[in-house]
Parts: structure tokens; sequence; C-alpha cells
């Protein structure tokens, strides 16, 4: 899960890395508000109004915009309040205390999948987009390699800002921040934390401005604390991730019209792809979703399954595609039945069943016998998936 | 001969009293795995009652550590079936006491949990890893750790290495007429013990294994590797298959691995790097099948 900047500013203030003042507001006047505590107006001080939204880019799209007064504030927050950044619409904004800054840097720490540690990056040239920094000048950009096992001390640190080419009148404070990142890295079960841009004030002090934390969604088990974050995250997301969440079913929105359900995430990733495949011969149709239904595949986990995707709208046909492995087909051929029975008149769009491994014969059998007027058995996987996409454009 | 597991293995379960691991241990007792003991502090001493392959019933003993178990029976591998919250401890356990190899089966893990006992594991230098988030390995006719089901495939020579379950047991099932030498699972997590990379080298030693097939999805950075690696050092067939083209951006598709940012980790993007390095690429299972097939007949 993703952080909100407020949220990796809150985060990062808890850990005593140096952050300045911000408050979050949801209304206009929860901005003005806010602002006047922030003292916006007063011996010329400035606040920062910030949209909050998960994505790159929002300066430019005019999700970030200067205040000089409350009244500015408020201003600025109706016209951010609301508006759609790269799809994500902004419900809340963060008026932060407005900085002197005299030079922007770049700190991170993040996973490195290939060498299986990870990975310090740092440069002195921050503000700009790291990637396209690490493309142009990789030069620019150090990278140094964390052993999980000991993470980011005193020399760990040292060795960043060195390799960073940080001077002499900063590297310290830089390093105690590297060092309190780390904490928040490893307290948290962060897969990411960045801090662009980690600035220097005219004043000499080092700041963290802006932060993205990635929490590791396997570990939320030990954090309570940010639960309740991904279960409101999930209630504000799409409705029918929702409620597959609900029922503990691993379901991705998609925009296409042939509903998926398989069991296995390499299975199902490859069905999408084996339906947009046969799609292309019959007007571009394509997968409307993910939904892996695990190795059970129990008729009530079915039913689940099958209730979210004809919940979509878009849906004209599904295909069910079940490889029998530690579940034998014929268990899976009675959840399907029974599935079929449990939503009764709910159950309106045709479904194509490909059913192979443990015991398919007995599996089919049981298919054919129930013989239920909207399934339709295909014996392989591209076979089923074309007739899945031909079902679906002639519906 | 086989990779990693041969009949000689000798296997212990951690997590054995479990509802999982009790069931698994039975599967794995009823394919011919050899397995000498279970692990739990809390039930030392006690026995386990199993049905053997031939039948009859037999008795597996639990041991209070890994430690012991090893000393006991000579066990070489373990299989870690412990909930996510206790499966680095488990893991650990079993890397002190240089078991040489620890296949992690348990999902859910966090990549910090992994990580570090994926770095305990270097710095010992006596125990490889395999998984976590993974269905383990088999060397039909031989041993099974771990959850692949047994009766899908016989002995052959073909060796299949996959970053998915489902996917492994499609492809097992689709060349079970030439069976294979070994199928290694590695898991989909953002960081595994044991990568494609290294089971290809294991594969590219094996003189039992003739052709290879390679498994990969969407997210990081695996597959290009592979390809590089394949290029310089696997002289034997290797068939490949990829999944997720049609994955959006920002979105995990069910293995916490499988995500593409940005430009990077597309199915694309590792198929074209395959294919740069002469390996074959199926478009779905059953063309990759297909591939494999030409190529086993051809060598016949």
């Amino acid at each position: 899960m993703d952080l909100f900047e407020y949220q990796a500013r809150d985060l990062f203030e808890s850990h005593g890395v140096p952050v300045l003042p911000g408050l979050v507001a949801t209304t206009p006047e929860e901005a003005r508000a806010a602002a006047e505590q922030l003292g916006a107006g007063v011996d010329g001080k400035v606040v920062v109004v910030k949209a909050q939204v998960k994505v790159g880019g929002r300066g430019k799209a005019g999700g970030v915009k200067v205040a000089k007064s409350a009244d500015e504030a408020e201003a600025r927050a109706r016209d951010i309040l609301g508006m759609d950044i790269k799809g994500h619409t902004v419900h809340t904004v963060m008026i932060a205390a407005g900085a002197d800054i005299a030079t922007e840097y770049y700190v991170s720490l993040l996973l490195d999948r290939a060498e299986r540690r990870y990975l310090a990056m740092a440069s002195v040239e921050g503000g700009m987009e790291i990637e396209q920094l690490a493309v142009e000048r990789p030069e620019a950009l150090a990278r140094v390699a964390v052993d999980p096992a000991v993470g980011i001390d005193a020399a760990k640190a040292a060795e960043i800002t060195s390799a960073a080419g940080f001077g002499d009148d900063v590297s310290a404070q830089v390093q105690d921040v590297l060092e309190k990142l780390w904490t928040v890295y490893r307290e948290a079960d962060a897969t990411l934390v960045e801090v662009n841009p980690l600035v220097l004030t005219g004043d000499g002090r080092v700041v963290a401005l802006d932060g993205k934390v990635s929490l590791d969604d396997n570990a939320s088990f030990r954090h309570p604390e940010t639960a309740a974050l991904a279960e409101e995250e999930a209630a504000a997301g799409d409705p029918l991730e929702a409620k597959a969440r609900a029922s503990h079913l691993n379901y991705v929105k998609l925009d296409g019209e042939v509903g998926i359900i398989g069991n296995g995430a390499g299975l199902v990733m490859s069905t999408l792809d084996v339906v947009a495949q046969a799609g292309e011969e019959f007007g571009g149709v394509k997968p409307a979703n993910f939904l892996d239904i695990g190795g059970g595949a129990s008729a009530q986990v079915m039913a689940n399954g099958l209730d979210v995707i004809l919940g979509d709208p878009q849906v004209k046909s599904v295909f069910v595609n079940v490889f029998g492995g530690i579940t034998a087909c014929d268990a899976v051929a009675n959840g399907i039945v029974q599935a079929l029975e449990i939503l009764g008149d709910e159950a309106t769009k045709p479904l194509v069943v490909r059913l192979d491994g443990n015991n398919v014969v007995e599996g089919r059998r049981i298919l054919a016998e129930a013989a239920h007027p909207l399934v339709t058995v295909v014996d392989t996987m591209d076979g089923a998936a074309r007739e899945a996409a031909e079902l679906a454009a002639k519906a | 001969m086989a990779i990693f597991l041969t009949k000689d293995s000798k296997v212990i379960v951690q997590g054995m009293t479990g509802s999982e691991g009790r069931k698994h241990t039975q599967r794995m007792l009823t394919s011919g795995t050899t397995v000498v003991g279970g692990v739990n502090p809390k039930k030392a001493g006690e026995t386990v009652e199993f049905t053997a392959a031939d039948g009859s019933t037999t008795q597996i003993p639990v041991f209070g550590s890994v430690e012991d178990a090893v000393a006991q029976t000579g066990a070489d591998t373990t299989v870690i079936f412990v909930p996510a919250a206790g499966t680095k401890a488990a893991a650990v356990e079993a890397i002190d006491a240089e078991v040489p190899l620890v296949v992690v089966i348990t999902e859910g893990v966090p990549v910090k949990d992994t990580a570090e006992l994926f770095a305990h594991s270097q710095a010992s230098g006596k125990s490889r890893v395999i998984g976590p988030n993974c269905p383990g390995l088999i060397s039909p006719g031989a041993s099974n750790a771990g959850i692949i089901p047994a009766d899908i495939t016989p002995a052959g020579r073909i060796g299949l290495v996959s970053k998915s379950g489902t996917l492994t047991y499609q492809m097992m099932y689709e060349l079970a007429d030439f069976g294979f030498s070994t199928a290694v699972g590695i898991g989909g997590d953002p960081i595994i013990g044991t990568t494609h990379i290294d089971a290809l080298a294991a594969f590219e030693a094996d003189p039992d294994t003739d052709v290879i097939v390679m498994i990969g999805e969407i997210g990081g950075d695996a597959e290009e590797r592979a390809a590089a690696y394949i290029k310089e050092n696997v002289t034997k067939p290797v068939i490949g298959y990829v999944a997720g083209f049609t994955a959006p951006e920002g979105k995990t598709m069910g293995h916490a691995g499988a995500i593409v940012s940005g430009s990077s980790g597309t199915a694309q993007a590792k198929k074209e790097a395959l294919e740069a390095a002469g390996v074959k690429v199926g478009r779905t299972p059953s063309e990759t099948a297909a591939l494999a097939r030409e190529v086993m007949q051809s060598l016949a």
C-alpha cells in the first residue's frame, strides 16, 4: 500500500526525520483554518497547498500552489479539491509551511529484487524526476547496496553521502536523516521510502519536503496502526474490488467484457493473456478482471467469485479456468453447480468452463450431467478462451 | 538424477503437526518421499501417524528443534509450513542447523523477513533456500518436497522452473508423456531464495535433463537476467513462457512481485529478452508445451 504524502510526513516525524509543519484539510474552510494556524500572511509567511494523490506529476497538473494568506489558501484549496490528476480525484489537501529552499537533494531506500537486498539511492541533484536523472545522468545518482541484516548505520550513511558527493557542510545532517529513514523503513515494514526533494533551507537545515512511502501488505498483521488505512483505501476504491476484498478474494477490475475466474495467480494472468489474444479475432474483446480463487475452489468461494464478476455490468461472458492440482476437478465441478444454485436468477451470463488435471473426467461428467443452460464445457484453455470471447462479442 | 532433490533426500517438515503440514506430509509420503521427522518444540518426543507409500502405517517422530531432527535423522531437506509470522524464525533455525535445502511454502511472508533470512543463508553459505510462497519442488518418482501434486507426471528428461504454482502443474500435465527430471516452483515474491538462474545452472549441469522449460511472469527483471545468463551459459534448449501481457501498470496481480512499474517488468520486454537469447517463447501455455514437445521429439 502506498501512503499519501501527509501520512508519510507524519510517519517521518514520528521517527525524528526533520519535516515542516503540515496540516490536512478536506474542505476550503479547513484549509483556511490550517493556513491561519501555520501563520500564513503573518510576517510574510507563506503556505503551500498540496493535492494529496497517490500519483506523480501533481505539480505540473496544478495540484501544488503557494498561498500568501489564509484567504489565498482557502481559494487555492477550492481550486484543487475535486481536481482530477491522472484519474485520481483530489479529496484531501495538505497545507504545509513554506520553505526557504537553498538546494534540493534526493534520497531513497528500496528493495533490490535482483540482488535480494536493499538499495539506497542519493543525489545532490534533487527535485527533478528521478527516473529521468537515472537515465540521462546515471553518474549523478549514487546507488549503494544495503545489507538487510545490518541496515544503514553510521558507516553506511557516510558511505552514501560520500558516494553522492554531499558537501562537508551538510553531510552530517544528511547522514542523520538516512539513519532515521532506515528506522522508518525497518519499523514500518516499508518497501520504499523516498524523499524528493530533501532540501537545504536558507538557514542551513536539512528537511524532508516531500515523501513517498510504500508499505508491504504482507506485513500488515504486525501493523494494526496501518491496517485501518488499508481498509479505508479499499473502501474508497472500486466498489467491486471492495466487495471482493470483503469475501477475501484476490480481484482486480479491468476494462473488458470477459469475466475471468481461475486458481493460482500465474494461471489467472495467463488466462487474461489467452482471452485477450482470442478476443482480437472478435473485435478486440478483452478480459474484464483478474480473479484468483486460490487452491480451495469450494462452492461458496466459487459463488462469491461469480457474484462479484456478475456484478460487473461490462461483463458479457465468464470464463472459469481451473487446473485441478491439489483440489480435484470433481470438487470444482460440484462447486460450480452449487454456486449456480446459490446464485439462482442472479446468474444471467454464459459460463465457459475449462477443467484439467486431477480427476478431470469425473469433473466434466458432473458438469455434463447438471446440463446447466448457461454452462459450456470446453476441453482446452485456448479453445475455451476463444468460446468465451466469441460469446462476449455476440452478446 | 535430478536437481536439488533426489531419491536419497531425507526430508523433515517444520509445521508437520498443523493441518496443512499434516495434509502435505501425507501426500509427500504417499508419493514415495523419505520423510524422517517433523519439528515442533511443543510436541517434541511425540509421533504422528501417517500411511506410508506401501499402505502400511508409519509413525513419524516430532523433534523439538531442527538441530535435534538433523542430529537424529541425518535430514538434508526441510519443508516449512509454519504461518507467515513465524516463517523467518523457522527458516533461520534451519539455516543455523545447516540444512542444505530449505523449502519455504508459506505465503504472505513479509518481504523484510525474506530479505533477512536470505541474507542469513548467504552469510552461512550452507543452505539453499527455495521460496517463500512457492509450491516447492518435485523430482517425480524420487522425492517431493512441497505441495506439487505427484500424480501429474512421471519421471522424464524435461527440467521445469516456474514462478507460478498452477502454471507449473499445467505445464507438467501438458508434457506428462515426456515426464520431468525436476520441477521447481521458485515463487512469485519480490525476493526469493532460488532464482531462475540458479535452477537453469543446475539443469544445465544435470546429466538427466535434456530440455529446460522456464515460466516467468511480470514484475522485476529476473527473466531478463535469466535471458542474459542463458545466452552465455546454457547449451541445452530452453523453452520459455511469460504470463501477464494484459496486466495493467501499477496493479498487483496476486503475487506480491507481479506488478508492472513504469516501462520495466512488462511481459513483452521479458519475451523479447528471452527470444534475443535464443529461447523459444510460447504465446500460451499450450503453445509453449507444443514447442517443448517439438524439441523433445527432435532429440529422440
